[in-house]
C-alpha cells in the first residue's frame, strides 16, 4: 500500500494545520490592527484607540463590519469568477504556511511532532509555485469586474509580479547554491548550527526583501492598487467581506513572506547567542522557546513592512519596471555568479 | 530679469550622484525620520475624555439669563433680534400678570423665544445688544442633531438653570467669560 499512515499521524497533522490556518488568520487580523497603529506613531497621532482597551477590539469591529455590508456584484461582471477570485487570493495566501517550520519537534503524548505542516525536499520551490499562483487571484478578480480600472490593476500587478519574481529566484539560486538543500527546515538546521545566511548573502537579502514587497503588493510597489490613479485597483468592484478578502490576503501574504525571510536569512527558529544541542534536556520548553524567538522575528519583519509603507511613497509605473528588470536582475545574477565563484574558491 | 521678490531660488538641475541614484541611502534616512516619529509626543487631544481649554472670549451657545432669585431677565424688546445679522431670532412678547413676579422680573416677557443655530453665526451681536443683561454666549458649542427643526431652540432649551433650586447647574452654565457691566 502507498498509503499506510497511521491515524495518528492524520490526526496530528490536521490539528496543526487548523492551528497554523487560524494562528496566521489571527495574526493577520491583528497585522491589520497594528498598521494602523504603526501608521498613527508614525505620523505623530494615536491611532485607533477606542474599540476596547487601546482599541485591542478593532480588527473585531472592521471584520464584524465588512461581514455586515452590503454585498454588491457588479451585472456585467463573470459572476463565478467575481467570487472566485478573492477565494483564490486568501487560499494561496494561506496555502504557503504549509512548508514553514515553525519550530523543532515536540514531544506530545508520547508522539514526537514536528511543528511544521510538511517537510517537503523542495520547500522553497513550493513556496515560490504558490506565490505566483496568487496573482491569479487578483488577475481573475480583476478580469471579472469588468471594469477598466480593475483590469488596469490586475495587469499591473501580474507584470510586476512576473518581473520581480525573476529576480527574487535568482536571489535565492544563489542561496540554494551556498546551503545546497531546497528543504527549509534543513536550511534553518544548517542556520541553527552554523551563522545565519544573511552574513554570507547580504545582497540577497536585499534583493529577495525588495522584491517580497513587490510580490506582496506592498508599498512602494502597490500600483495594482494606486487609489490616485485606479481608484481601488483590481478590487474597485468589491464589497463587503471580498473585499476584505482581498486585504486580508494581502495581510496573509505579509506574515507569510516574513516567515519565509526569517526561515532563509535569519536562522528560522533559531535563537540567537544561545546553542540548542547544549540544552537539549529543556525538551518541549526547547520548541517552544524557538518558536517565540520565530514569532519575534516574524513580527520585526512586519514592522519593517509597515515602516516603509508609511515612509516611502508609490513608485511610477516605468520606474517600477525599469527597478525590476535593469537594476534587480542583473543584481541577482551577480550576486548569484559571485556566489559560485566564492564556493569555488572556497570549497564551501 | 529682475525677480519680483526675492524668495525665488534656482532649482538645481544636476545629473543624480551616484550615491543619490542609488536610492537607498535616502530610503534609510527617510526611515530614520519617520522612525523618530514613533517617540515624539503626539498632540492629540482625545476628546471625550480631555477637553480643551477655551479661550475666554470663546463664543458658544446661548443662554437666557436669570437674576439672583431665578427670575428671567428677559423683556422681549427685540434688540438682539433687530441686531442679529442672520436673522436667527425670533420672539413673541407677553405681559406678566399678577403673582408671576417670580417669574419675570419686568412687566414684559418673552412668550416664545427661539434662535434658529443653523442661521446662528454665534458673532455676539445679541448679547452686545441686549440692555437686560439677558442673553449670553456660553462655552458649550452646537451639538449634532438628527432633524433640522431641532436645531430650532426654544426659551427651554435656551433658559439658564434657576439658580435659587440648582445653584451648581447654574454656575456652570454661566461660564467663565468676561461679562459686561449692567447699566440699570
Amino acid at each position: 500500500m502507498f498509503l499506510s499512515i497511521e491515524l495518528a499521524t492524520i490526526i496530528e497533522k490536521l490539528a496543526l494545520i487548523v492551528i497554523v490556518v487560524m494562528g496566521s488568520l489571527v495574526v493577520a487580523m491583528y497585522t491589520t490592527f497594528a498598521e494602523r497603529k504603526v501608521a498613527g506613531w508614525l505620523q505623530d497621532r494615536p491611532g485607533p484607540n477606542r474599540a476596547g482597551p487601546f482599541g485591542m477590539f478593532q480588527p473585531l469591529a472592521d471584520g464584524l463590519k465588512l461581514f455586515f455590508k452590503e454585498e454588491i456584484i457588479p451585472n456585467f461582471s463573470s459572476k463565478a469568477l467575481f467570487v472566485l477570485g478573492p477565494a483564490l487570493a486568501m487560499m494561496t495566501a494561506i496555502m504557503t504556511s504549509a512548508v514553514i517550520p515553525w519550530g523543532d519537534k515536540v514531544i506530545l503524548f508520547d508522539r514526537e511532532i514536528s511543528l511544521q505542516i510538511a517537510d517537503i525536499n523542495i520547500g522553497i520551490l513550493y513556496v515560490f509555485g504558490v506565490v505566483s499562483l496568487g496573482v491569479y487571484g487578483i488577475m481573475i478578480g480583476a478580469w471579472a469586474s469588468n471594469n477598466k480600472y480593475s483590469l488596469m490593476g490586475g495587469l499591473r500587478a501580474a507584470s510586476q509580479i512576473i518581473s520581480y519574481e525573476l529576480a527574487m529566484g535568482i536571489s535565492i539560486i544563489a542561496l540554494l547554491m551556498f546551503t545546497g538543500t531546497l528543504s527549509l527546515k534543513e536550511m534553518v538546521l544548517q542556520q541553527q548550527v552554523g551563522h545565519w545566511n544573511i552574513w554570507y548573502q547580504p545582497l540577497g537579502f536585499l534583493i529577495f526583501i525588495i522584491c517580497a514587497f513587490a510580490e506582496c503588493n506592498r508599498t512602494p510597489f502597490d500600483l495594482a492598487e494606486a487609489e490616485s490613479e485606479l481608484i481601488g485597483g483590481y478590487h474597485t468592484e468589491y464589497s463587503s467581506m471580498k473585499l476584505g478578502f482581498y486585504l486580508f490576503a494581502e495581510y496573509i501574504n505579509m506574515f507569510i513572506s516574513s516567515a519565509v525571510m526569517a526561515s532563509l536569512y535569519f536562522g528560522g527558529y533559531d535563537v540567537p547567542f544561545f546553542n540548542e544541542a547544549a540544552h537539549a534536556d529543556m525538551g518541549n520548553w526547547l520548541a517552544l522557546i524557538g518558536l517565540g524567538a520565530f514569532l519575534i522575528k516574524i513580527v520585526i519583519f512586519i514592522f519593517i513592512f509597515m515602516w516603509v509603507r508609511w515612509t516611502i511613497p508609490r513608485f511610477r509605473y516605468d520606474q517600477l519596471m525599469h527597478l525590476g528588470w535593469r537594476i534587480l536582475i542583473p543584481l541577482a545574477l551577480f550576486n548569484m555568479l559571485a556566489t559560485g565563484g566564492a564556493i569555488l574558491y572556497f570549497g564551501k | 530679469m529682475q525677480a519680483l521678490t526675492n524668495r525665488a531660488e534656482q532649482v538645481s538641475r544636476k545629473p543624480m550622484s551616484f550615491m543619490e541614484r542609488l536610492y537607498l541611502p535616502a530610503i534609510f534616512k527617510g526611515m530614520l525620520i519617520t522612525f523618530k516619529h514613533i517617540f515624539t509626543r503626539n498632540p492629540t487631544i482625545h476628546y471625550p475624555e480631555q477637553k480643551r481649554t477655551f479661550s475666554p472670549v470663546f463664543r458658544g451657545l446661548q443662554i437666557l439669563n436669570r437674576d439672583e432669585e431665578g427670575r428671567e431677565n428677559c423683556t422681549a424688546c427685540g434688540l438682539c433680534a433687530v441686531a442679529c445679522p442672520a436673522e436667527a431670532i425670533t420672539m413673541e412678547a407677553a405681559e406678566r400678570l399678577p403673582g408671576e413676579e417670580h417669574l419675570y422680573r419686568e412687566e414684559k416677557y418673552a412668550a416664545k423665544y427661539e434662535i434658529n443655530m443653523l442661521r446662528c453665526i454665534f458673532c455676539g451681536l445679541c448679547e452686545e445688544a441686549c440692555p437686560k443683561d439677558a442673553i449670553y454666549l456660553s462655552e458649550t458649542f452646537t451639538p449634532a442633531d438628527y432633524q433640522r427643526k431641532q436645531f430650532v431652540y426654544n426659551k427651554e432649551d435656551l433658559l439658564i438653570p434657576n439658580p435659587t433650586t440648582d445653584k451648581e447647574a447654574y454656575e456652570k452654565a454661566l461660564g467663565n467669560r468676561p461679562r459686561k457691566q449692567l447699566v440699570n
